[in-house]
């Protein structure tokens, strides 16, 4: 089989060309740096993606927090995820690199804070 | 009047590089000025990652690698001024402002730097006909009501134009719940990162119409419809291709302007090319003192190069305040065929530099090349460019004369 993969690993977004038999890759071109072959296995047995959102905080200087995952997950629980991630409520303050969820759903990932938000002062 | 040795006017991405990088080369004299209540620029609602991994190998979000930059510069003692609008930038560099705590300012510095940023094209600049509901956001404003105020702005969602943060908000407004009914790009390419096509499109079966965009706006007091029509190559809808998409909400990401207003005011030209000021190979305006980085000097793919190009225009502001000048740059730098912009656009012949560009159509299997009176300095051989993405190239010294012009072009 064929197929041309778009490298989202980084910037570069390489247009990947690659032959392949089932989840096993026969050949790579186009690829600048070996993380592209890498990327399109990955793509083909289990592609895995991280996603950034918001949680609300409560008594903060904002009233929201933004999060990401630390790890990427299985594409298809995406929405699992944010489905969580929305029903958390974070009181302030809250630093960059707390944890709001562990190991959210199993997946082998965190839900981390990546903006500080202070307490409002009364 | 307050005198300063530097005044840097925002306090995003640029200008926070820049400061520190004065900082280190010795120059502790450094007021920042901000607008906003917070540092940090537009990466504050840039909440998804992919931020850094060229400076921190790291893929970090907006805010995150914002806050790198403001914790080194709190640790380093740099005056940042918040909620303090600047209002004019004067040719002999007196700058006026005004602040919420400290009223009317003016102050007389040796060195301004220019790190303002963009602001985003609206539904105005396009003429778009129609009439004017509610529910017609650019890209950035509706990031701005989701990722900071915990607003949302609609359910079903038309994006016009294929601009970086039109595709980081079609999947945005997707993990919140919204449809994205589809893209329309009038260019026959995409006009944002193919990495964004990918992970922001594709992933989420949001379709993209190439050659394709709006045409009226309809709706009486909120959005509801649009109709989309593709086009010929000349950009005129073609009759019989429209088509009725009933929405409540439209985004535009239609391009981004580097924001001069305060450049003009100081008598200082903008290229028609950039829409940014015209500068030497040390970031320096026309006007000596005077200096200019990041998307306020030409529109940037990647924040870590706008904190590259502000950490370059900082060492040569260091010089010009030690030095009291710097080398004449006498020469120019020309955009020859293909290509869409070029930073900078004059250059001195004697002093290593780096050369940014912009293709303006996408191109399969070129090369961009260098040349100086008909010498070739340099060629780097392309298997694809893309106008969305910036090229970048260092120019060695010892290869350049002080005799002729540099033309840049893609063949």
């Amino acid at each position: 089989m064929k197929r041309t993969f778009t490298c989202i690993v980084c910037p570069n977004g390489c247009e990947i060309d690659a032959e392949y038999e089932g989840t096993n890759v026969l050949s790579v071109t186009g690829n600048l740096c070996p993380k592209g072959k890498a990327y399109v296995t990955q793509e083909l047995i289990d592609p895995r993606r991280t996603i950034a959102s918001s949680v609300r905080v409560l008594g903060g200087t904002m009233p929201l927090a933004s999060v990401r995952l630390n790890r990427p997950v299985p594409k298809d629980r995406i929405f699992d995820v944010m489905a969580e991630i929305r029903r958390k409520t974070m009181k302030a303050p809250v630093r960059i690199g707390d944890v709001v969820i562990d190991n959210v759903l199993g997946l082998g990932s965190d839900v981390v804070i990546t903006k500080n938000v202070e307490k409002e002062r009364a | 009047m307050i005198k300063r040795q530097a005044v840097i006017v925002g306090g995003g991405p640029a200008g926070l590089a820049a400061a520190l990088r004065m900082k280190e080369n010795g120059i502790d004299d450094i007021l920042i000025l901000e607008r906003e209540h917070l540092p940090g620029g537009i990466l504050r609602q840039c909440i998804h990652d992919g931020f850094g991994l060229t400076r921190f190998e790291e893929s970090l979000s907006g805010p995150e690698y914002a806050q790198r930059f403001i914790d080194r510069a709190n640790e380093a003692g740099i005056e940042c001024w918040t909620d303090c609008t600047v209002l004019d930038v004067s040719k002999d560099k007196v700058v006026t402002a005004v602040s919420k705590v400290h009223g009317f300012l003016q102050i007389s510095a040796q060195a301004v730097l220019l790190t303002m940023g963009c602001r985003e094209r609206t539904r105005g600049a396009l003429a778009t006909p129609g009439t004017r509901p509610s529910g017609v956001y650019t890209a950035g404003v509706a990031q701005a009501y989701i990722n900071l105020q915990n607003i949302m702005v609609g359910k079903e969602v038309v994006i016009l134009g294929s601009g970086d943060i039109g595709l980081i908000m079609a999947r945005r407004l997707t993990l919140e719940g919204a449809h994205v009914k589809g893209v329309y790009e009038v260019q026959p390419y995409p006009n944002g990162l193919p990495r964004n096509i990918e992970q922001c499109l594709n992933d989420y079966h949001i379709p993209l119409h190439l050659s394709h965009t709006v045409i009226e706006i309809r709706g009486r007091e909120r959005l509801s419809s649009v109709v989309v029509a593709a086009c010929d190559e000349h950009f005129r809808p073609i009759p019989g291709t429209e088509e009725e998409i009933p929405c409540d909400t439209l985004i535009l990401s239609v391009g981004l302007i580097p924001e001069n207003e305060l450049t003009l005011g100081a008598g200082i030209e903008l290229d028609p090319r950039t829409r940014g000021a015209f500068v030497d190979e040390n970031c320096q305006t026309a006007v000596p003192g005077i200096f200019a980085a990041g998307n306020v000097l030409h529109v940037h793919d990647l924040v870590d190069f706008v904190s590259l190009e502000a950490e370059a225009l900082a060492d040569s502001a260091a010089r010009y305040l030690k030095e009291g000048g710097l080398t004449p740059c006498p020469l120019t730098v020309v955009a020859g065929s293909d290509v869409g912009h070029v930073i900078p656009q004059k250059v001195s012949g004697t002093k290593d530099f780096t050369l940014w560009l912009r293709v303006r159509r996408p191109l399969n299997g070129v090369s961009v090349v260098v040349r100086q009176g008909g010498r070739e300095l340099l060629r780097k051989k392309m298997r694809k460019a893309l106008p969305a993405e910036m090229i970048q190239l260092s120019i060695k010294a010892q290869k350049l004369t002080q005799d002729a012009d540099v033309e840049v072009s893609v063949e």
